[in-house]
């Protein structure tokens, strides 16, 4: 079986946001020279989902796929560092900044090309633009099924099986393979590389693959070929002024609250 | 222009997002149509969205449509999309919503903007705005498509009164399209009262309640209040409480008239679900934390404390007339 993690290399998405600088004229987010990045948090997660459906199917094979610049190898070595068995790195000029429809192209002409795959994984969301749609882009583009929010995923033959996180519970969907999933926080922690991992993960093969490569027209990806113009980009404001709730023990704290919500006519 | 809302069901009624952007579709479609899309539903729902601002609805039955099936859905929208040249489709922010949009605007050529906070028509073209970086940063967007599908976020607009007089055309479909995507069992968590999106009062728990007892504590409070009990992630994932009590980017999106948030540091992520509560409380040991900085009033204190002290003073305060 052959599994494919599509992966982002983002700047640390919990990073404290005075890190980071918005520049309203460029409509770009630049984060702080000395800001470390990481594998998107949901991503990491979908990885160790591919890593716990290999300990249950020996011989799988677990890629990990990622577009963006030349340091993005970095997300891959870590993918390669948790236990993944290869990587193909999308790093082109005529792939830059494009959109979600532009990286869901590209990262399917990746997939077509990687042949005969099983599953897709992907995180919920990359947690840098927040928005969850390369994933079903992905499924859309390449004919599959897309199972989303999974919480756990268990493979038996030629089926997967989901369960999916729902706002009030969860439900276990069904599905033939080939299928792309998308992995959500539930699914649990991701394990950290261990030494003899990342010993074996500098002998492990990385392909890096360019649009043409790829056999895709640059008009069509990076961006020429997105479809999302960005208008504007600005920090949202914050003009709440926080009123203390001064007393001396908490059971006055406790009262004083309860008046003052009175007497806003909260209570 | 025409639009296409995917609409959703609370129980047996259309949810109040729906509601709400029924109505920006109805603001926004001018002489155009407002379609609706209501699968897993009675008739009546329909007839109460046609009140509220729908040119035609189009229902599925429970007995064709027992409950969501992202295939058979998707398959469905593209068809009445498509088949009523819709140039705009709006779904809610919810799980539902958040699996439906970005496929249904692959299957339509089309592009998706989701956990929108406004979409406006300016100059002829549709803007969208929505938070990315876990609520930090606000985009405007613009696409170059035919058609986009969006999600947007509960409790942004306001739902068109009710005006009993307006003429609708309703359309049951049936049978469902087939699906790649058997569902084999539905989980659901036995609904206690008031569903968070629709709670006045909330009470949310976070990592600072150092385990599941707290949350009776909160529960307590919530009870005294008439409230629903919520949650920040971390709890979520320690297990001390249901997932489905998250409210944040990736949980919950919550507009209560009072939010209680307790032993929450005020991540970003845990905002981008509640900033638009009216009134917020912050209860947490550290003066520095930043949900202090959302709250109208903060106490800082230990809430095993605080929290009891405040359920008996309320309890002890005169009945309002
Ligand atoms: C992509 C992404 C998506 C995310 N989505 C969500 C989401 O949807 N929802 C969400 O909530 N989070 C989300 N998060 C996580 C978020 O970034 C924070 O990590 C999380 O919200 C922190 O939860 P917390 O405030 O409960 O815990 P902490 O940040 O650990 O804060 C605990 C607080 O409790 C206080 N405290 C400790 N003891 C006491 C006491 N005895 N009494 C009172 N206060 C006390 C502490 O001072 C502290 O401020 C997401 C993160 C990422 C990266
Ligand atoms: N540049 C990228 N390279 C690899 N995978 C990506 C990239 N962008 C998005 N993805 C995958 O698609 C998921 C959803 O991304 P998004 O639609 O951008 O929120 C992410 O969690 C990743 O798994």
């Amino acid at each position: 079986m052959h599994l494919v993690v599509c992966i982002k290399y983002i700047p640390d998405p919990e990073a404290a946001f005075s890190m980071f600088s918005i520049d309203e004229q460029a409509k770009k987010v630049t984060p702080a020279s000395g800001l470390k990045h990481v594998v998107s948090p949901f991503d990491e997660q979908a990885i160790e989902a591919a890593l716990r459906i290999r300990e249950a199917h020996v011989g799988t094979r677990i890629t990990v796929l990622t577009l963006g610049k030349e340091s993005s190898r970095n997300a891959l070595k870590h993918g390669l560092a948790m236990g993944a068995d290869d990587g193909v790195l999308l790093a082109d000029a005529a792939l830059d900044d494009g959109d979600a429809y532009t990286t869901a192209v590209s990262l399917s002409a990746a997939l077509k090309k990687l042949g005969a795959v099983d599953m897709v994984l992907t995180g919920r969301q990359a947690a840098d633009g927040d928005a969850g749609i390369v994933g079903a882009g992905i499924g859309e583009l390449l004919n599959m099924p897309v199972l989303t929010f999974a919480k756990s995923i268990a493979i038996n033959s030629n089926t997967v099986r989901v369960e999916r996180v729902l706002d009030d519970g969860t439900e276990i969907v069904e599905a033939d393979l080939p299928a792309v999933v998308t992995v959500s926080n539930e699914i649990g922690a991701p394990r950290a590389p261990s030494l003899r991992e990342t010993m074996r993960a500098a002998r492990k093969p990385i392909v890096s693959w360019t649009a043409s490569d790829l056999g895709l027209n640059a008009e069509n990806v990076g961006a020429a070929g997105s479809r999302a113009v960005r208008e504007r980009l600005l920090a949202p404001s914050k003009v709440i002024q926080c009123e203390f709730i001064d007393a001396a023990t908490p059971e006055q704290q406790g009262v004083r609250l309860a008046q003052r919500l009175r007497e806003a006519k909260v209570l | 222009m025409n639009t296409l809302v995917i609409a959703e069901m609370a129980l047996d009624q259309p949810a109040s997002a729906s509601l709400e952007h029924l109505a920006v579709a109805r603001s926004l479609a001018g002489e155009g149509r407002v379609i609706v899309l209501l699968l897993g539903a009675q008739i009546a729902a329909a007839e109460s969205l046609i009140a509220r601002g729908a040119d035609k609805v189009i229902v599925g039955t429970p007995s064709a449509f027992d409950g969501y099936n992202s295939d058979a859905w998707t398959a469905c929208a593209a068809s009445v999309a498509n088949e009523h040249a819709v140039a705009l489709v709006l779904a809610a922010h919810t799980p539902r919503g958040a699996d439906l949009a970005p496929r249904l605007a692959f299957r339509l050529n089309g592009a998706c903007a989701t956990g929108c906070v406004g979409v406006e028509q300016q100059d002829g073209a549709l803007h969208f705005t929505r938070a990315s970086h876990g609520g930090n940063v606000r985009e405007t967007l613009r696409f170059k498509t035919e058609c986009v599908v969006a999600t947007v976020r509960a409790g942004i607009y306001d739902a068109l009164p009710v005006d009993a007089k307006r003429q609708g055309e309703i359309v049951t479909l049936s049978p469902a399209p087939a699906s790649r995507v058997r569902v084999i069992e539905r989980k659901r968590e036995s609904g206690v009262g008031v569903r968070l999106e629709d709670a006045k009062v909330i009470i949310a728990g976070g990592r600072g309640l150092n385990g599941p007892e707290g949350f009776d504590v909160l529960a307590t409070l919530a009870e005294t209040l008439g409230g629903v009990v919520g949650a920040s992630r971390v709890p979520c994932d320690l297990g001390w409480c249901s997932h489905a009590m998250q409210i944040g980017l990736t949980g919950k999106t919550v507009t209560p008239e009072l939010y209680i948030a307790v032993g929450i540091s005020g991540a970003s992520h845990h905002l981008a679900g509640c900033g638009n509560a009216k009134t917020m409380v912050a209860i947490n040991t550290d003066k520095d934390a930043a949900i202090f900085r959302d709250a109208k009033f903060g106490v800082v204190g230990d809430y095993a404390k605080v929290v009891p002290a405040l359920t008996a003073a309320i309890r002890a305060l005169p009945t309002t007339s």
